[in-house]
């Protein structure tokens, strides 16, 4: 699975793209395991209200079904136009 | 309906925009938006970033539902990404329309859902500092309203 991170939560992990070998069943599930990664991830994902996600660019919940071939966003509520 | 959406650095021009989405007559009104960065204190920079072919997905999505509410037969959408200065665009929302409540509903539609859909971020920079423009609930509401 390919993560991508934007803005702060991009600068919180430190990265803005990585793959994920581990299946995960869906996003609240995804995000469980990013956690136990490092501080860097406990503390990006520590309030879940600041976050958004898309899968295979759509807006999407967290109880979002994920699979190997899936590309998974993590963002900030959206601030353009 | 003929549908422009680009992402892009450089500047866009308004009438080059309008005159692009008139030229074969089909529409007898156009509405527009352009966004500008605010002068607020002592901001510097405004930086945009986005999420290259989401952000123009998701636009594609916000202007095909604009085309199933109104009777429109042109739409142009053009959002600039990376460094701004006060006073500098932003956003172009342009629709075109035979008569002009359809161009300025879609306009707004757009703009509203474009504010709350679409995967941008804005970074200001303040002396020193810098800090991510937290979104606006009131945002939101104005979304919202399309629903009912």
């Amino acid at each position: 699975m390919n993560l991508l991170y934007f803005a702060w939560v991009r600068q919180k992990i430190g990265k803005s793209e990585e793959q994920l070998a581990t299946p995960v069943a869906d996003v609240a599930a995804l995000i469980a395991h990013l956690k136990t990664l490092g501080p860097h991830y406990a503390d990006a994902f520590a309030d879940l209200s600041r976050i958004r996600v898309a899968v295979n660019q759509r807006h999407a919940g967290l109880d979002a079904k994920l699979g190997p071939q899936d590309e998974v966003a993590f963002f900030p509520p959206v601030t353009g136009g | 309906m003929q549908t422009r959406i680009r992402i892009q650095r450089e500047d866009f021009d308004l009438n080059r925009e309008v005159a692009d989405l008139t030229t074969d007559g089909e529409a007898g009104a156009v509405a527009s938006f352009t966004g500008h960065v605010r002068k607020e204190g002592d901001l510097s920079t405004l930086t945009l970033e986005h999420y290259p072919h989401m952000t123009e997905a998701e636009i594609a999505r916000l202007v095909a539902e604009a085309g199933t509410r109104w009777p429109l037969t042109g739409v142009t959408v053009i959002h600039r990404v990376g460094s701004l200065k006060p006073g500098d665009s932003i956003v172009l929302v342009a629709v075109a329309s035979q008569h002009r409540h359809a161009a300025f509903q879609a306009c707004e539609f757009l703009m509203d859902f474009l504010k709350t859909h679409a995967p941008f971020w804005k970074e200001e920079a303040r002396g020193a500092t810098h800090h991510w423009v937290e979104h606006r609930h009131s945002d939101d509401d104005a979304a919202k309203r399309w629903e009912s």
